[in-house]
């Protein structure tokens, strides 16, 4: 065996979470590694991830403050508009998002794979690739983690940014609670006849809500957009080894056929929805950022914002301690980042669920609430703004990371 | 406390007869209480609260000292420091993060064995000493510090003349003390002693030194207090920074 190797973070998970906090930590001076089971290879994979993310204008300020614009602006793609219909019906909400944008689209694959460039050029970060890990321990002093292959990893904190399985969050012994919307996202690539102008589009049927959502022309200058239509479980298995064509036209006639005809062209994949909240976000030693202590409903597409915020949050909070000389496993400092994000993401939780459970009961007297329920909501200036700011994750109390610099 | 000389894997500790001004019933006191030391939740409790606090003033300074090596990652990178009556190592390991090249004094032999068992377990290089500062002799340090400290010296004119004796030129000095005023007495000696936030026998209001007095102090030994800032406690904002010096009060020193 090995000597073990000590660094001051040890983040387990090289998912946009993991990486981000890694590159945000670097930057306070802290030494990171990053071990996760996958190849390099396999994480910038689009077959491994085939989503897009709707990036919060904070989130994507994030990323440029991690040095990421250079690397990303090309293929983000500006959300100028959302639109959210009941059905076909008239009545829709309508979001314009002023001046500073709504945020941007940006499929997953590439985000990914940025992130891993940049940590990968950075000195202060050991990335782990396609390691196994045979045993974890916690002691008053250090984490260790130790590979099947013998090698071992200590730190004085461990993260668990392992996405929704997450063996840290476990070993923590934090509990998750695990509600299931019995319901499946279908996601895959399209070209759209028509432009898309830059608008999401989020369309609610009894089944479930389909979201398409804009991203950049394809090589060909054709508009291309990310799919993500919710089904009940029972149907989600039909849905995906339907035809291409056959989706395709299901999908034009869904959108009310104003985006011209939709064509598939890449895989689908789907995804179980569930709602899951940790019961804390700390423990001795222990921290957990991303889909670890939390997953909501994508029919906001705020899944990996939250994510984000988290990671800010976490970031400034050892920054802050490391200015100090503290220990990044004092508990007192990991519980002022719980204390900020527990708050945030349970109300996120508890909005998409609300919008999910509204919008998925089928009937004309729903329909109709529903109806004058978006206009009740256009037109009260306080509510839009909190829909708004939400989209764009303006609100609560940001993290120095989440704001432009001047 | 018999005096014995041993090395732990990463700190070092060395005992050696003691010739100061640190009362020695109130050696024995800290000493009793070296196990609960790092226990954020034992009769340290309200230590770890302040212990951010302190390091917040103690970073400032540094930052104004050196403005170069403030903004550098690790600011005392290459420096000397040593914390005088550095208890468990509450505020010597921090110091050792910040790139220092630590030493930590005290008087209580079972809080250096504490100390250094600690700073092992964390991986931390620190030079832990079972001693007196008046007896340290032909050694200097750019980063003086002493927390909570001269309050229970029998003679602070002696221990002061000490700690100038191993500032080194340009060096920094902070100390920390508790004021003796009548809030004081109530906050620290009555209510948190009592309620059990810090362990009775604590303090000795009558040692306490007002902050004109501290002052005559350093200048009797050719020091000069640069700024003075105190600790207030509210129950919104718990421990803090203040300008009231009723409570607490920390001073940055540098030679006069
Ligand atoms: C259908 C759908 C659509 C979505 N759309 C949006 C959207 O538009 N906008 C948005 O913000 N969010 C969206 N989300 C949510 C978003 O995708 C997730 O929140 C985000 O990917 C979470 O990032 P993460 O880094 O926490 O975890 P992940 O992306 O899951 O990354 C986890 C990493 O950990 C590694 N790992 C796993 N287990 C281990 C282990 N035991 N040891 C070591 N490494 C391990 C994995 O290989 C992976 O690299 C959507 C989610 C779904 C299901």
């Amino acid at each position: 065996m090995t000597e073990t190797q000590h660094s001051d973070i040890l983040i387990m998970g090289a998912g946009p979470a993991g990486l981000a906090l890694a590159l945000a930590l670097a930057r306070s001076g802290m030494s990171v590694r990053v071990v996760d089971r996958i190849s390099p290879e396999r994480l910038a994979d689009p077959e491994f991830d085939g989503r897009a993310s709707a990036l919060a204008s904070t989130s994507w300020q994030m990323l440029q403050n991690l040095g990421l614009a250079d690397a990303l602006w090309r293929d983000a793609c500006p959300i100028d508009r959302i639109a959210v219909s009941d059905g076909l019906r008239k009545g829709g909400l309508d979001f314009d998002a002023g001046v500073d944008g709504m945020g941007v689209m940006m499929p997953n694959s590439l985000l990914r794979a940025a992130l891993f460039e940049a940590a990968s050029a950075d000195a202060d970060i050991d990335l782990v690739m396609g390691a196994d890990v045979a045993a974890r321990t916690i002691d008053a002093h250090r984490a260790t983690i130790t590979l099947d292959d013998g090698r071992a990893f200590s730190a004085s904190l461990l993260v668990g940014a392992e996405g929704r399985v997450s063996p840290t969050r476990d070993l923590a012994g934090i509990t998750l609670g695990r509600w299931s919307y019995h319901q499946r996202g279908i996601v895959t690539a399209v070209t759209l006849e028509k432009p898309h102008k830059n608008t999401a589009f989020e369309i609610f049927y009894p089944d479930g809500p389909v979201a398409i959502l804009p991203l950049n022309d394809d090589d060909d200058g054709r508009p291309m957009a990310s799919i993500v239509w919710t089904v009940p479980e029972g149907k989600a298995d039909a849905w995906v080894s339907l035809s291409d064509r056959a989706f395709g036209a299901a999908l034009t006639k869904m959108s009310g056929g104003f985006l011209g005809a939709i064509t598939p062209v890449a895989p689908r994949s789907n995804w179980p929805l569930t709602l899951c909240q940790a019961s804390a976000m700390v423990a001795p030693r222990i921290a957990l950022v991303g889909d670890s202590a939390h997953i909501i409903h994508p029919i906001a597409g705020q899944g990996l914002n939250l994510g984000l915020r988290d990671v800010a949050a976490l970031a400034q909070v050892l920054g802050e301690g490391a200015r100090l000389g503290l220990d990044p496993g004092d508990l007192a400092q990991l519980k002022r980042y719980q204390d900020w994000r527990m708050l945030d993401n349970a109300m996120m939780a508890a909005a998409t669920d609300v919008l999910n459970r509204l919008y998925g009961l089928p009937g004309s007297a729903p329909s109709l609430v529903r109806r004058l329920g978006m206009q009740i909501v256009g037109r009260t200036g306080l509510i839009r703004r909190f829909i708004i700011d939400e989209a764009r994750g303006a609100s609560g109390d940001l993290p120095d990371l989440l704001m432009a610099s001047d | 406390m018999n005096a014995s000389t041993g090395t732990t894997a990463d700190s070092s500790v060395t005992n050696e007869t003691r010739n100061g001004t640190i009362d020695p019933k109130e050696a024995a006191h800290f000493g009793k209480l070296a196990a609960e030391w790092w226990d954020p939740k034992g009769e340290s409790a309200m230590l770890h609260r302040l212990n951010p606090v302190r390091l917040a003033y103690i970073r400032d300074a540094i930052d104004h000292h050196w403005p170069d090596a403030g903004a550098a990652r690790k600011p005392l990178a290459g420096k000397r420091a040593i914390d005088v009556g550095c208890g468990a190592g509450l505020l010597t390991e921090p110091l050792a993060r910040l790139g220092a090249e630590v030493t930590g004094l005290d008087a209580a032999a079972e809080n250096i064995t504490a100390a250094a068992d600690h700073a092992a377990a964390m991986g931390l290089y620190i030079d832990y000493r079972h001693r007196d500062i008046e007896t340290l002799e032909g050694e200097s340090f750019d980063l003086v510090t002493s927390m909570e400290v001269i309050e229970h010296v029998t003679d602070p004119a002696t221990f002061i003349a000490a700690l100038e004796r191993a500032l080194a030129p340009g060096g920094l000095m902070v100390l920390s003390t508790p004021n003796r005023t009548t809030m004081s007495w109530i906050m620290l000696v009555e209510a948190a002693e009592r309620l059990g936030q810090v362990p009775r026998g604590t303090h000795d209001w009558d040692k306490f030194l007002t902050p004109e007095e501290l002052t005559a102090h350093l200048q009797a030994a050719g020091l000069h207090v640069i700024d003075t800032r105190g600790i207030a406690w509210d129950p919104l904002q718990g421990l803090h920074l203040s300008d009231s010096l009723a409570l607490n009060y920390l001073m940055t020193v540098v030679r006069g």
